[in-house]
């Protein structure tokens, strides 16, 4: 039987792990190598790393620190954040991620999605979307993606932009309610739902997870196929089998192998 | 006793190396992991595994491209019986052709097409990706020890099409989908898993391991 993925998501930052609140305020909070392999015995179903810096410093370190976790833990990888050419996905892919996540050259330029999905598949390019509710009380919800950290609104509607790239190859889409992301008030299940229903293929919920229910919430209500979260994980507030035992006991098929 | 992972620019090679490794090294068996681009180091290897990611026609086109591999892999496995594991695209491509955006005639070491799964529920998303449990068709040595079924380990999956064979023999595992989705086939030497072992935690090193020790 198929089942629900749990996504421990680290934020690395010269090669460090740290979780931004809000895309700001960082705690530098250890080796992502280490947090890694400790994700991996607990049971997570994939591990995303986000290099948050990697647009203004040095790649090296991230392929180094993708290469050493791809030695020790035998699951799914997935790699984003400042991935803006196709020199940058082959050299993740070979470093030993499975999926390259991009975010702002899709935004900039949709070819770029076309062009990476035909050169290494659809299945490893994920296409991350950080969008916000820009529809006014009353109205009709709608979301705009944003670009830099939430900061730079694009006018582009969240719903289309989903449809959009996965016509032009996206095999997932990361989804990130930047309104939710560091509140701890779960996900925005409005949004995760408008996505999830438009679009053919999988779509992890993220942003806003600050208890079990809301892992449970993404998946039932939000119709995710999997969940990313950071802090409830990270700082040892629950563990991954915490997570899965609690969203198995509501009903969803987890993998939940010793 | 060296294991040959081919090198032809798909797949995601440091990572089956590196599993195939750990399995080597868990089973008390120490047999060099190579991963080469050398038809005559594919021959002169003990096993033999094929990767793959990307589509179909890709990767056949990857794998004609490399002078003399097709040949060097046709000598090892079909002849001189050397066992062989393909992985995911490298398994596919055991199939007499791909139909994925065009028709790509494939190795032909195992009878069948690899088409588009259609699972029956349209709530169910395409790639078919994550983890899902394998319920045995037949038994095979790839298998033992490996508890499966509904309650049995998880591998991971990642894929839109997969290897339909035509030959019910050849089927060795299947997961539920919206209906079965070919996990493993396997006829005479060489084997194949829709999955990634190199993903899949327990289930996939202990697959390994006995693709390491598979004597058929």
């Amino acid at each position: 039987m198929f089942k629900v993925r749990v996504i421990p998501c680290l934020d690395v930052k010269d090669g460090r792990v740290v979780k931004g609140v809000q895309f700001v305020d960082l705690v530098d909070a250890g080796d992502p190598v280490e947090a890694a392999i400790a994700y991996d015995a607990a049971g997570a179903d994939e591990l995303c790393f986000l290099d948050i810096t990697a647009s203004h410093e040095n790649r090296g370190i991230i392929l180094d620190v993708v290469t050493r976790t791809a030695e020790a833990c035998f699951m799914p990888l997935t790699v984003g954040g400042g991935v803006r050419t196709i020199d940058d996905i082959r050299a993740l892919l070979r470093s030993g991620a499975d999926k390259v996540s991009i975010n702002t050259a899709a935004v900039n330029n949709r070819r770029f999605v076309k062009d990476a999905a035909e050169k290494f598949g659809d299945q490893c390019i994920v296409v991350a979307i950080d969008a916000k509710k820009v529809s006014a009380s009353g109205g009709s919800d709608r979301w705009e993606i944003f670009t830099h950290g939430g900061r730079k609104p694009t006018g582009l509607d969240a719903v289309d932009y989903a449809r959009e790239v996965v016509a032009l190859g996206a095999g997932e889409i990361l989804l990130t309610s930047m309104d939710r992301d560091g509140t701890r008030q779960g996900f925005d299940i409005a949004l995760t739902r408008a996505v999830a229903d438009a679009v053919p293929v999988p779509v992890i919920a993220s942003g806003g997870v600050g208890g079990l229910d809301h892992l449970v919430a993404g998946i039932r209500d939000g119709h995710a196929t999997a969940v990313l979260a950071a802090s409830i994980f990270h700082f040892g507030e629950f563990t991954v089998r915490q997570a899965k035992d609690h969203m198995a006991r509501a009903g969803l098929p987890m993998r939940l192998d010793p | 006793m060296t294991v040959a992972i081919v090198d032809y620019g798909s797949g995601n090679l440091h990572s089956a190396a590196k599993a195939l490794e750990r399995a080597a090294r868990e089973s008390g068996r120490d047999q060099p992991i190579l991963v080469t681009d050398d038809p005559d180091a594919v021959r002169r290897a003990d096993r033999i595994v094929l990767p793959g990611v990307g589509a179909f026609a890709d990767c056949r086109r990857g794998l004609a491209a490399v002078s003399g591999m097709v040949e060097a892999l046709e000598e090892s496995v079909r002849r001189k019986g050397r066992p062989f594991l393909g992985i995911c695209v490298g398994a596919q491509l055991m199939a007499e052709r791909g139909l994925e955006y065009e028709v790509v005639e494939g190795l032909g070491w195992i009878p069948g097409e690899v088409d588009k799964i259609r699972p029956a529920d349209p709530g169910l998303k395409i790639p078919h990706m994550g983890w899902n449990t394998l319920d045995p068709v037949r038994s095979h040595p790839l298998l033992e020890g490996i508890p499966l079924g509904p309650a049995g380990l998880h591998a991971y999956f990642v894929h839109s099409y997969h290897l339909h064979t035509s030959e019910r023999g050849c089927l060795v595992a299947q997961a539920d989908y919206g209906g079965p989705v070919t996990a493993i086939v396997a006829r005479d030497t060489c084997a194949g898993t829709q999955f990634h072992p190199e993903k899949s935690q327990r289930l996939g090193l202990a697959l390994l391991a006995n693709f390491l020790k598979w004597a058929p």
